[in-house]
């Protein structure tokens, strides 16, 4: 078991002192994040970001991936608290979380909540520790073609899977990708799409395409629904925690569910928030009275918490092992791997284990701290959303504004922000998902360079894609992936057609 | 006859005409620097024209199918709309002083505006916030993590 000497080590790095005082300090600031409207995991780190380049990339990694957990913490008790999801992978959580408030029971929601968003993350790291070296060590094989391949096939999946429209995901990922594209060709020199502007020429940085697709607009949906926050009372015992804790075991058939459930959806780039959905419909579909469900059922909070914490975990694993991130938040960490000098993909279990070691062994520790943090703080956590959001929404505005400016040291960043601000408001308005613009965004650059490195091996033919086993193999899973709404669409049509005699 | 909201429809075809401005945009660039291939492999307009190409063709499916519904389900109301306006100017005004400005008495005002305007606060209550709010932000980020934020006249005067 060499993985265990490793993550031995790994340990070794994350108990440094200062490390650890990065880790609570990323923790506390990430549940902050998290209760904030307007604030997310992905944008929080985008807007840190900056902060860290002076820092050694271990340390940095474990604050930012720090903030991650703790806004996946933190999502859970504005849901269950005040009714308002903080994160959209914790609206699953308002369905049964805010009637137990009501009735009561808050302390029990907020304990089952933040202890399955615990026992989830832990599944997800568990299978990170001995999953992801096997595919990074298998990764190392891959050339220009099968990369290109792994990318397609990631990609693919947004198209294939997403609840909503299809050629909406290819639209928002096509945008994201000529966005990408913007600026000095790094193969040629050549300038694209810049039409002569100084400030195009640099490209567009995607931690600012972050922080106003997922800050600004959001700050603009919430102002236009009116915001105005009426919670429950927070209080936390130890007598409920243990009294919660004392029942939840029976509900391990459910946890493990939801875990693989999680885990699975993080992997693949769907992400929490359809894993949260797909889980609490699950656990309703198979429980033997779902009418009760969505008046206050413990199961109604355990099942989408899990999945959502083990799918936010599990999106680190492909981003570690093959460089291609699961979600948005991982998307930014990946962003940041690239900024501290590291090269993403398989080479990192190779070149930098007391980096990837480190990180591993603070997902263990963080999501421990993370816990004892959440129960032990859950009133003055709640507290910040008493403060009046007219108040917050300036500060917020403002924390987005520093962020934009300091990614580059640009003033023409922050009205880029503006504009991407506008523009998604305007796509989540219309349900354009922003997830494929942004991992567009983020890969744009290194899947042109495969793309163009395999056809420079093949002299252009594209059959270079589906020259051996393995990547045609994924290639062809990929074009499967991304037709299968057509295809769902068309059987559904010929099975009407086969009824309608009928009727 | 006015009506009283923007139809999601009418943003739905906006939204793809603008898709589909942009994936043309691609195009054009794309055969200005040249996007078929060199003696050293495909050339800088390869890729994005490809992406060009489906952008306009995905957006062109979402166009016909937004053309083809009648739903009058409304985008916004005109009210909605209006509470949007009032952060998003201020905003934007926010943004494009900052150049001239620097960041910190703008974030003052900024604060002080939505205190007084949403928050209902008193006018001299809200720009102590807001001056207070700013200082505590020039101490995180100039004394603190050192990085340099945009400074105006305000701070030339008192020797930043």
């Amino acid at each position: 078991m060499e993985e265990i000497g490793l993550l031995m080590q790994g340990f070794g790095v994350v108990l440094q002192p200062q490390n650890l005082l990065l880790m609570v300090a990323g923790i506390v600031l990430g549940v902050i994040i998290g209760v904030l409207p307007g604030l997310g995991g992905a944008n929080g780190i985008a807007i840190l970001l900056p902060l860290t380049f002076a820092m050694p990339p271990v340390s940095a990694i474990i604050m930012l991936s720090c903030i991650y957990w703790g806004a996946l913490f933190g999502g859970a008790i504005t849901s269950i608290l005040f009714n308002i999801p903080g994160e959209p992978w914790s609206v699953a959580t308002t369905f049964d979380g805010y009637p137990m408030a009501q009735q009561g029971r808050a302390g029990e929601a907020l304990t089952a909540a933040f202890t399955s968003s615990f026992v989830g993350a832990l599944f997800a790291v568990i299978l990170i520790t001995f999953l992801a070296p096997l595919v990074a060590q298998f990764a190392l094989r891959f050339g220009p073609p099968e990369f290109f391949a792994v990318m397609v096939l990631s990609f693919a999946s947004f198209i294939g899977l997403s609840k909503g429209s299809p050629l909406k995901a290819l639209a928002a990922m096509m945008a994201g990708f000529l966005l990408a594209a913007v600026g000095m060709d790094g193969v040629t020199g050549t300038l694209r799409m810049t039409y002569g502007s100084m400030e195009l020429m640099r490209g567009i940085d995607f931690l600012v395409v972050v922080i106003g697709l997922f800050g600004l607009s959001e700050i603009l949906v919430s102002i236009e629904e009116g915001l105005s926050f009426k919670g429950a009372r927070a209080k936390l015992s130890m007598g409920i925690v243990l009294q919660t804790w004392k029942q939840l075991p029976k509900h391990w058939a459910l946890a493990l569910r939801s875990s693989v459930i999680g885990c699975w959806m993080g992997i693949t780039p769907a992400g929490a928030t359809p894993a949260s959905f797909m889980s609490y419909g699950v656990a309703r579909r198979t429980a033997r009275d779902p009418e009760s469900f969505g008046k206050g059922r413990i199961e109604g909070v355990i099942a989408p918490e899990t999945a959502a914490h083990a799918a936010g975990t599990s999106a680190l694993l492909p981003m570690l092992a093959l460089g291609v991130p699961g979600s948005p938040t991982a998307a930014v960490l990946l962003g940041g791997l690239i900024m501290w000098g590291l090269q993403p993909g398989p080479m990192l279990f190779v070149e930098q284990k007391d980096f990837v070691w480190g990180l591993i062994a603070s997902m263990y520790l963080g999501n421990v701290v993370g816990l004892i943090i959440v129960l032990a703080c859950v009133p003055w956590f709640a507290a910040i959303l008493r403060v009046p959001f007219s108040i917050i929404a300036a500060i917020i505005l403002m924390v987005c504004a520093i962020g934009a400016y300091t990614v580059n040291t640009a003033e023409f960043d922050i009205v880029l922000m503006l504009i991407f601000g506008v523009i998604g408001y305007v796509m989540k308005k219309l349900d354009y998902p922003l997830a494929p613009l942004v991992l567009a965004l983020v890969l744009g650059d290194r899947t042109e360079e495969s793309f163009r490195q395999s056809l420079l091996l093949s002299q252009g033919s594209t059959g270079v894609f589906f020259q051996n086993w393995l990547c045609g193999g994924i290639m062809t899973l990929a074009i499967g992936i991304a037709g299968y709404p057509l295809i769902s669409k068309a059987v559904g049509l010929f099975r009407r057609r086969e009824l309608k005699p009928a009727q | 006859m006015l009506s009283s909201v923007i139809t999601r429809r009418s943003m739905e075809i906006a939204f793809a005409l603008v898709l589909i401005a942009m994936g043309a945009l691609a195009i054009q660039d794309s055969l200005r620097i040249g996007a078929g291939w060199s003696s050293d492999g495909p050339r800088s307009g390869y890729f994005p024209l490809i992406l060009g190409v489906i952008l306009i063709l995905a957006s062109v499916g979402n166009l016909v199918s937004a053309l083809a519904t009648r739903d009058a389900a409304p985008f916004a109301t005109w009210a909605q709309l209006r509470l949007v306006g009032s952060v998003l100017l201020p905003t934007t005004i926010y943004v494009a002083v900052i150049p001239f400005a620097g960041i910190y008495l703008p974030s003052a005002l900024l604060i002080g505006f939505f205190m007084a305007r949403f928050g209902g606060f008193r006018w001299v209550t809200s720009l102590a916030s807001g001056v207070a709010a700013a200082v505590v932000t020039f101490i995180i980020f100039e004394i603190w993590f050192l990085v340099a934020l945009p400074k105006g006249p305000l701070e030339d005067a008192l020797g930043f």
